[in-house]
């Protein structure tokens, strides 16, 4: 495992090497630099299984960063690229041509966060919510709470018990709290 | 005997057999439930569906055929039980010998596909994908069944010499040892197997199942149109144990007698059921091209030579 | 990083991508069903609509009960013959095949399940129901022939539940479709549920489970409601 990462530095040059266990490596690699790595990994070094794919949303950052996860069956290992592509431009190359699931990643990624994959294939169709009109609802700047009360009619009356207390006031509200008891809700 | 007089005692048979009908299918899937440990539905069940049924406020349509769709199916029922002798009472013009005459057999085999085919056009209007799946198989499972049952049917008119169901129970009077199921073997046991698919009791139940994922024909009908179809299921239903009965296991004399016995045939597609689990319908079909057939071919090559 | 500053960058941050996304007026409507010209056999050109032209785009009227003697036998009738479309909208599904089970046995009470809308009488929403859930529900509540009614099962559907922050799921059921028995709890026991039908078939014994021609005369303000929270409407106004 290390000597594929370091043949990968060498060529693509990786950042923020992070060695998680023997068999899971995580690293960071240039947006331009990223799909040609995969591809490598995928025909040199037997990376052949791609697990997933996701997206962390580091708005303080201003940045998305991708994470495209590999496995190797022969090793048994995992390898992790990690990808940052910049906020206000959610643009990406698209690995469609790699593995045929990747279709699928990348049209959750453009409904959930408006990540762009120019070229592949059904990516602007409906993923999980139909008919989406708000900013795209995985972002952190996307305040689901407030949507939902804008959105849904809320109830106003809402409250919260706590379900053990509440019990025991309802089934035994003469029998004083044992010390262990109290104790407990400690 | 006028036929006004006949006609009545015709129409208070039609009742008899329609109630007689419901009630059995409601003791048949009290027995299911009863497998499975459970107590089921009550034995007023049926009744309640049926009125419920006829309270249904929405009507909605898809067509001519739509309408005429569930009266072909109880035309199907009723045409069996016109034409059927019910109970045999030593005399062809007898009371419950009905509108039976020579050579009803045949038309007899037309009426149990009539229903069939009726349900088919009217859910074909009805316009619902699963309607047509259920048609598509309903009707080559049908077929399947047919083949066995009209050759071991031909066997048995072979053996007597006559197209008449009647005269095929009165040659079967004078004790079980006369019934055409020790007479013709062969031909009642094509006809033991083959009416497994014609009752369509669980395993060659896919066509109507509730509980597969189509309900098949009958997915587009509702209110009085579903309460017609169930009163022709419970009519059909007894009308095929009767023709069984009339054709194979001697016939009626009396009316208990012909309850007994439809019971009793209808039990056996039901104990059949509870036993085995569902076919697919290329399974099902494969099964009555198997031993069904060569029984019934067996039963032909008998009385041909 | 100061907190402070962090604050500040993130409210920077909110003002921009806020000025950066477009909100698209995207219709989703399915290019089978757009409006679209047709030569017809006779060389005429013809205008259709499949949404409109191929399903009734008729309003659902309201049908009085018969009353007297016949409605309340009628009545009986519909409350001890209780069809249940099977048709789990969320998690509470789980909880409906325990009744089939000998220790629940829902058919002593002549509650039947149906696989098909036409058939059935009683829905039974079960737990949290998403907007996409939403518009299926209302296509086959639509369907379903009048007297027809509604169990709403767990908290989801009464207040939104655990759920109740979520984008994509709703509040409050009865703002969509009308409800008859709601059954509170996360997740009620198979026992409320056939407690739930035994006070519907009370309310239907007692003549006040009308709630489909409640849902005929306060329609449009039903329609409203639904159409607020589902963007693609790609179906006729009233699924007959």
């Amino acid at each position: 495992m290390k000597t594929i990462i370091e043949k990968l530095n060498s060529k693509y040059n990786l950042q923020e090497i992070v060695y998680q266990r023997d068999n899971l490596v995580f690293a960071a690699i240039n947006k331009e630099n990223a799909i040609d790595a995969v591809t490598y990994l995928r025909d040199y070094e037997g990376f052949s299984h791609f697990v997933l794919m996701s997206c962390v949303d580091w708005i303080e950052d201003g940045k998305f960063q991708l994470l495209y996860l590999l496995n190797n069956p022969t090793l048994k290992s995992d390898l992790g690229l990690k990808v940052y592509i910049d906020r206000n431009n959610p643009e990406m190359v698209s690995a469609h041509h790699l593995w045929k699931q990747i279709w699928t990643y990348q049209r959750e990624l453009k409904e959930a966060f408006g990540i762009n994959f120019p070229g592949s294939p059904r990516v602007d169709e409906n993923f999980v919510v139909e008919g989406w009109t708000d900013i795209p609802h995985m972002r952190r700047d996307f305040d689901t709470h407030e949507y939902a009360q804008k959105t849904y009619f809320p109830r106003g009356d809402r409250k919260t018990n706590d379900p053990a207390e509440y019990m025991r006031k309802k089934l035994y509200p003469n029998q004083p709290i044992t010390a262990k008891q109290r104790k407990d809700d400690k | 005997m006028n036929i006004y007089v006949k006609l009545a005692y015709t129409f208070l048979g039609l009742m008899i057999v329609l109630n007689w009908g419901m009630l059995m299918g409601a003791t048949m899937r009290k027995i299911g439930a009863r497998v499975a440990g459970r107590h089921g539905i009550p034995f007023k069940q049926p009744w309640i569906d049926l009125f419920k049924n006829i309270g249904v406020r929405t009507t909605i349509t898809h067509g001519i055929m739509y309408y005429i769709g569930p009266v072909f199916r109880l035309t199907g029922g009723v045409g069996l039980f016109l034409f059927m002798p019910a109970v045999f009472s030593g005399s062809p013009y007898g009371i419950w010998t009905n509108f039976s005459f020579e050579g009803d057999l045949i038309l007899i085999l037309y009426f149990q596909v009539f229903g069939m085919l009726g349900m088919a056009l009217g859910a074909g209007e009805g316009g619902h994908p699963y309607a047509a799946m259920g048609i598509a198989r309903g009707l080559a499972q049908h077929a399947a069944v047919e083949l066995p049952l009209t050759l071991a049917f031909l066997s048995i008119a072979i053996q007597y010499d006559t197209f008449s169901v009647y005269k095929i129970v009165e040659a079967q009077q004078g004790g079980f040892q006369n019934w055409v199921l020790f007479t013709n073997p062969f031909a009642a046991a094509a006809v033991i197997l083959a009416m497994l698919g014609a009752l369509g009791h669980s395993p060659f139940n896919l066509v109507k199942a509730p509980n597969e994922i189509l309900i098949g024909p009958a997915t587009e009908y509702e209110g009085s149109y579903l309460g017609f179809m169930q009163s022709a299921g419970a009519i059909i239903h007894v009308m095929e144990a009767m023709l069984f009965m009339n054709l194979v296991f001697g016939g009626a004399t009396n009316w208990f007698e012909l309850i007994l016995k439809t019971f009793l045939i209808y039990f056996w597609s039901v104990f059949v059921g509870i036993v085995f689990p569902r076919f697919k319908i290329e399974q099902s079909v494969t099964w009555f091209f198997k031993v069904p057939l060569l029984l019934g071919v067996l039963a032909i090559l008998m009385y041909s030579f | 990083m100061s907190e402070l500053d962090l604050n500040d960058k993130v409210s920077e941050m909110l003002a921009k991508s806020e000025a950066n996304v477009i909100k698209s007026e995207k219709t989703f409507i399915h290019p089978e069903d757009e409006v679209r010209e047709v030569v017809a056999p006779d060389g005429s050109i013809i205008k259709i609509n499949p949404i409109y032209d191929y399903f009734s785009g008729e309003r659902p009227q309201e049908e009085k009960p018969r009353g007297g003697i016949v409605e309340k036998f009628l009545n009986w009738a519909r409350s001890e013959s209780i069809w249940v479309l099977g048709f789990g909208t969320g998690c509470g599904s789980i909880e409906i095949p325990p009744l089939v089970t000998p220790r629940f046995d829902m058919f002593r009470f002549g509650i039947q399940m149906r696989p098909t809308p036409r058939q059935s009488n009683a829905f039974i929403i079960s737990g949290y129901l998403s907007v996409k859930t939403l518009k299926r529900v209302i296509r086959t509540y639509e369907q379903m022939p009048a007297p027809k009614y509604v169990i709403a099962l767990g908290s989801c559907t009464i207040n939104g539940g655990m759920y109740y922050d979520s984008y994509s799921t709703i509040n409050r059921l009865d703002k969509y479709i009308p409800v008859d028995v709601y059954i509170a709890g996360c997740m009620p026991r198979p026992e409320a549920l056939i407690a739930g039908f035994v006070k519907l078939k009370e309310l239907i014994k007692e003549g006040k489970a009308e709630k489909a021609n409640e849902y005929a005369r306060n329609f449009d303000e039903y329609k409203a409601n639904q159409k607020k929270i589902i963007k693609d409407w790609s179906m006729p106004d009233y699924n007959w």
